[in-house]
C-alpha cells in the first residue's frame, strides 16, 4: 500500500490522472448538467462558435459541444469494453500458457502468434463492412477486444512464466494444489498490478482503434463517436473551409485520452516494477 | 535404519534443451537411500544436486534412467499427490516459500488439501495448533498474521510446522540453514532431528556446506557437474577422499583447524590497544 | 602523525526509519588499525556491521546520520565533509570499499575500462587518456587479469571470479590506505572464494593495499584472513582481540557461542553439537539498560539485564562482559 501512496506523489501520475479524470467527468456528468442535443439542428452547417454554442455546429448544423460529449462517451465506452475483453482473453491465455509451459504453452503461443500476424485492422475493416446495418458501439468494442488481445497474452505469459519458478509455487504443487488453484492463488495475485497496467494500455488501444476505423468510415452506424466526428469533418472538407471546431476538439480529446492513459501506465510501471525503480 | 530401500536410482539423467544447446544437469546417477537414513547431497552451485532433489520430489522428470520409490517406479505412480503424501520438502528461503497474500495460518491449513480425506474443520485447526507448538510457536502469536509480519526465524519454523502437519515418510531439505544465522542454525537442525524421531523419517539434505553435511548425515554424496564423484560415510568422504574433486573441495573450504592458504608468516600482531 | 592508519573513536551512528524511529545501529565502537593489519569484524545479521562500514567511510547521507565520535585516517579526521568533498578526497583514495554482492555493483551497460577510468578521473580530473590507459593495463595485469581483453569487456561477458577481481581492481586503483571488504566472498563458490582471498593477500604484499577491514559472518574465514578480530553484537563490540584469542579462547558469551556454532568437517568434530541460541538480537530503537545479550545469554545472571556493560581488559583483550574472568564463561561452548 505504501507503493500506491508513492504513486500519488509522482507528478507524471497526477497529471495523467487529472487529465483522464477530467474527460471522465465531462463524459459522465456533462449530459446531466448541460443541455445536449444531437438530433435537432441548431443552426446552419459549420456555424462558427457563438456564445450559446461554444464550438459552433457540424456539417449538419448540430451543436458541436453536444456531439463531442456524446462522442466522448461512446469512445470511452468502446475503449473500456474493448479493454476489458482484450485483457480478459489475453490474461487467461497468457497465464495458463505461461504457468503450464510445455505443449499447452506451445499451442497457445502459436495461436497468439497467428492472431498477431493477422492484421487486425484488416479484419476489423472486413467484419465492419460486412455488417453495414448492424454496427453498434458494443459490436465494435467486442470485435476490437477479440482482435487486440495478443499483446496482453504475450506480456502476461512472460510474467507468469517467470513466476513458475518461485518457491511458493513449488510448495503449492507438492501440496497437491490443482492447476486452477495454483493459477488463481499463487500466480494471479502477483500479477494483478501488472494486469491492471495491461488493461490501461488495452483501453487506450481500444480508443485509438475505434477512432481509426471510424475515420475510415466503418464506425458505428447510428451513434456518434470521436472518430466519426473526425470522419465527418474529413468527408465534408471542414479543413478546407476553415471550420477548425469541427475536428480539432475531437482530435484533441482523443489525444488527451490516450496520452493520459499512457502516462498513468508509465508512472505505474515505474512504481510497480522494482527493476525500474530508481 | 532398516535395510528397506526408500529410493533407488539407476543411471538417472536429466538433460535440458536439445541438440547443440543441450545441458546435462544430472548425468547417469546411481544410488540407494535406505529407510530412516539421513543422507546429504553436497556440491557447489550448478553441480546438479537441486535438480536431482527435484527428481526425488517428482517436480522434474528424468530424461533417462530409472528412479524407484519404495520399490516402484516414481513416474508410473499415477496421481502425483500420492507421492507427495509421502515425500515432502523444505526450501532455502522461508519468505519465498509462502504466498504473501494469505495469512500464514491459512496457508498451513491449506496443506490439508493433500489429504485423501480432509479432516473436520475443528480437527484441522487443532492439528495446526499442535504443529505450531511443536516448533515452539504459540498459536496466538501468529493469529491473523501475514508472512511479512513475521521474523526470518519464525518463518523458518513455519516450514517445519508444515511438515509436522503433513507427516511424510521422506523429507528433502534444500539448503535449510543457509539463510539462517550461525547461532540459530543448530536449533533448526534440532527441529529437523525432532521431526525425524517423531515421524521416523528419511531425510535428504541438499547443501553446499560440507561441515553441515558431516555433522548430520549417515551417508554423504559429493556431486560435481551432474555426477556423483564420491560417496560414503562422512568420515570416509572427509578423511579418506578418493576423488580429486573432493580433495580440492576439502582443501578449498576454510576450516578453523587446518591451514588454508599458505602465507609467509606475518609478524605476530601486537594486541589491540586498550580503550 | 600517529602510527595507526585508521582510528575509530567512540563512533555512534544512527538512522531514521520512514516512520520516524531512530535506530542507533552503531553505539560506541572504538578500534585502531595499524599498517599491514587485517581486522576481521564478525557478526550476524542486524549487528550493525554494514552501518559501521558506511560510518567508517564518512558516507553520511540521510537517512544515515552521525550521532557522535570520530574517524581518522593517518591522523586526520575524515568526518564533517559534504558528500562531494567526501567523494573527492576520501573515497577511493584514503578508504575504499569492496561491497557486498560486488558482482552486481558493476554497471552492465559500461565497459570495465570506462568504470575504471571514472575512478581515476574522480580524483585526478586532468589525467590524460594515455596515462590512464597505461595505468589500467599495468594494474589489471598485476592482479592477474588479461588486461586488454578484460578492460574492453562488458560485465556480462565475464565469469563471476573475474568480475570479482575487476571490482577489487577498480576499488583499489588509487592505492587506498584502508580497504573495507564487506562480505566480499559470500556469494561465491569456495574455490573462487579462495582465489579472491589470495588476490587480497597479494595486493597487501605488493603494498597496493595497506590495511584491511574484513567484514563477514563466516568465522572460519576470519581465522585465516585476519590478524585481529572484533565480534559485533547489537551495535557494539563485545570482544576485540587477536585472532587466536577470540577464536580459541573467547571470553564473552556471545563470542564463544558464535565460535561454538561452527560446523566443521574435521576429524573428531563429528560428535560435537553446535551451540544454538533462541531468539534474536534486540531492536535498537530504544535505549537498552543492561547487557544487550542478556536475553539470550546461556549464563545470564540476575544483574545482567540491569547493569550496563562497559569494555574491560581481560586476558589482554577487550571484553564486554562482567563475568569474563570467571569460570562461568567456560560453560559456554567447549574446546574448539
Amino acid at each position: 500500500m505504501t507503493l500506491v501512496k508513492g504513486l500519488f506523489k509522482l507528478p507524471a501520475f497526477l497529471l495523467g490522472l487529472v487529465l483522464f479524470a477530467g474527460t471522465l467527468v465531462l463524459a459522465l456528468v456533462g449530459p446531466l448538467i448541460m443541455h445536449l442535443d444531437v438530433k435537432n439542428r441548431v443552426g446552419p452547417p459549420y456555424m462558427a462558435p457563438t456564445g450559446e454554442h461554444w464550438l459552433g455546429t457540424d456539417h449538419l448544423g448540430l451543436d458541436m459541444v453536444s456531439m463531442l460529449v456524446m462522442g466522448l462517451r461512446a469512445s470511452l465506452y468502446v475503449g473500456f469494453l474493448a479493454g476489458v475483453v482484450a485483457t480478459l482473453i489475453g490474461t487467461l491465455i497468457g497465464v495458463y500458457g505461461g504457468y503450464k509451459g510445455g505443449l499447452l504453452d506451445d499451442i497457445l503461443t502459436a495461436g497468439t502468434n497467428l492472431f498477431l500476424v493477422i492484421p487486425s485492422l484488416i479484419v476489423l475493416i472486413l467484419l465492419s463492412s460486412s455488417m453495414d446495418e448492424g454496427r453498434s458501439l458494443t459490436l465494435i468494442a467486442l470485435i476490437l477486444g477479440c482482435t487486440t488481445w495478443t499483446w496482453s497474452a504475450r506480456a502476461v505469459r512472460a510474467q507468469a512464466s517467470s513466476l513458475r519458478a518461485r518457491d511458493h509455487v513449488a510448495l503449492a504443487r507438492i501440496n497437491g494444489f490443482s492447476t486452477f488453484q495454483i493459477v488463481t492463488e499463487q500466480i494471479l495475485p502477483y500479477l494483478l498490478s501488472y494486469v491492471f497496467m495491461v488493461f490501461i494500455l488495452q483501453t487506450a488501444t481500444g480508443i485509438l482503434s475505434e477512432a481509426t476505423i471510424s475515420m475510415l468510415g466503418l464506425g458505428p452506424y447510428d451513434s456518434v463517436s470521436l472518430g466519426k466526428i473526425l470522419n465527418d469533418a474529413k468527408q465534408n472538407e471542414a479543413l478546407n473551409g476553415g471550420a477548425w471546431w469541427a475536428f480539432m476538439p475531437a482530435m484533441f480529446l482523443v489525444t488527451v485520452l490516450v496520452f493520459s492513459l499512457y502516462v498513468i501506465n508509465t508512472a505505474m510501471e515505474g512504481v510497480f516494477n522494482p527493476r525500474l525503480r530508481k | 535404519m532398516s535395510d528397506a530401500l526408500k529410493f533407488e536410482a539407476k543411471g538417472l539423467s536429466r538433460v535440458f534443451g536439445h541438440g547443440k544447446k543441450a545441458t546435462t544437469a544430472v548425468r547417469d546417477v546411481t544410488f540407494e537411500i535406505k529407510d530412516k537414513e539421513i543422507i546429504s547431497l553436497v556440491g557447489q552451485s550448478g553441480c546438479g544436486k537441486t535438480v536431482l532433489a527435484k527428481m526425488l520430489l517428482r517436480l522434474e522428470t528424468p530424461t533417462s534412467g530409472e528412479l524407484l520409490f519404495n520399490g516402484k517406479p516414481i513416474a508410473a505412480a499415477g496421481d502425483p499427490r500420492n507421492h507427495w503424501r509421502q515425500v515432502q520438502a523444505v526450501f532455502q528461503d522461508p519468505f519465498s516459500c509462502f504466498n504473501q497474500f494469505f495469512t500464514i495460518r491459512s496457508q498451513l491449513k491449506s496443506s490439508f488439501r493433500l489429504f485423501e480425506t480432509k479432516p473436520s474443520d475443528k480437527e484441522m485447526e487443532d492439528r495446526v495448533d499442535q504443529a505450531l507448538l511443536n516448533v515452539n510457536i504459540k498459536p496466538k502469536e501468529v493469529e491473523g498474521k501475514y508472512p511479512f509480519e513475521l521474523s526470518g526465524g519464525q518463518m523458518q519454523r513455519m516450514l517445519l510446522a508444515r511438515i509436522f502437519i503433513l507427516k511424510p515418510q521422506v523429507l528433502i531439505a534444500d539448503e535449510p540453514t543457509s539463510m539462517v544465522d550461525a547461532c540459530s542454525r543448530a536449533s533448526i537442525l534440532d527441529y529437523l532431528m525432532k521431526l525425524k524421531q517423531e515421524l521416523s523419517m528419511t531425510i535428504v539434505f541438499v547443501t553446499h556446506d560440507i561441515g553441515l553435511a558431516y555433522y548430520v548425515s549417515d551417508s554423504l554424496y559429493i556431486m560435481h557437474q551432474g555426477e556423483i564423484v564420491e560417496r560414503g560415510t562422512p568420515d570416509d568422504v572427509t578423511q579418506r577422499p578418493k576423488s580429486d574433486v573432493t580433495k580440492q573441495l576439502l582443501d578449498d573450504i576454510p576450516d578453523v583447524h587446518r591451514e588454508w592458504i599458505k602465507r609467509d608468516a606475518p609478524k605476530p600482531p601486537d594486541p589491540p590497544t586498550p580503550v | 602523525m600517529s602510527d595507526h592508519v585508521l582510528e575509530v573513536d567512540d563512533l555512534r551512528v544512527h538512522y531514521v526509519t520512514r516512520f520516524g524511529a531512530k535506530i542507533q545501529a552503531v553505539d560506541g565502537v572504538t578500534f585502531k588499525l595499524k599498517q599491514g593489519e587485517i581486522l576481521g569484524i564478525a557478526g550476524e545479521s542486524g549487528c550493525g556491521k554494514t552501518t559501521l562500514v558506511a560510518g567508517c567511510m564518512g558516507l553520511y547521507i540521510p537517512p544515515l546520520y552521525l550521532s557522535s565520535g570520530d574517524v581518522r585516517i593517518d591522523g586526520q579526521t575524515i568526518l564533517g565533509k559534504t558528500p562531494e568533498q567526501n567523494r573527492k578526497e576520501v573515497l577511493g583514495q584514503k578508504i575504499a570499499m569492496i561491497p557486498q554482492g560486488a558482482l552486481n555493483s558493476l554497471n552492465p551497460t559500461r565497459k570495465i575500462k570506462d568504470m575504471a577510468t571514472d575512478m581515476i578521473l574522480s580524483h585526478d580530473e586532468g589525467a590524460d587518456k594515455k596515462s590512464i590507459s597505461d595505468r589500467l593495463s599495468e594494474r589489471f595485469s598485476r592482479i592477474g587479469l588479461d588486461a586488454k581483453s578484460v578492460l574492453n569487456s562488458y560485465p556480462v561477458e565475464l565469469p563471476a571470479g573475474i568480475k570479482q577481481r575487476c571490482v577489487i581492481g577498480i576499488s583499489t586503483l588509487l592505492n587506498p590506505k584502508v580497504v573495507v571488504a564487506d562480505e566480499p566472498t559470500s556469494a561465491l563458490d569456495v574455490s573462487t572464494q579462495k582465489s579472491v582471498i589470495r588476490l587480497l593477500f597479494e595486493l597487501m604484499e605488493q603494498e597496493i593495499i595497506s590495511s584491511m577491514l574484513f567484514i563477514t559472518h563466516e568465522l572460519p574465514l576470519l581465522r585465516h584472513v585476519s590478524s585481529s578480530i572484533a565480534v559485533m553484537y547489537a551495535g557494539q563490540f563485545v570482544e576485540y582481540g587477536t585472532t587466536e584469542q577470540v577464536i580459541f579462547d573467547g571470553r564473552q558469551p556471545y563470542s564463544r557461542a558464535l565460535m561454538g556454532s561452527m560446523l566443521s568437517a574435521e576429524a573428531g568434530q563429528k560428535g560435537k553439537k553446535p551451540i544454538a541460541l533462541e531468539g534474536a538480537p534486540p531492536k535498537l530503537d530504544r535505549v537498552i539498560p543492561g547487557c544487550r545479550f542478556a536475553e539470550r545469554c546461556p549464563i545470564v545472571q540476575p544483574d545482567c539485564a540491569t547493569t550496563a556493560q562497559e569494555i574491560r581488559i581481560v586476558g589482554e583483550r577487550q571484553v564486554r562482559c562482567k563475568y569474563a574472568d570467571t569460570d562461568l564463561i567456560q560453560k559456554v561452548g567447549g574446546q574448539l
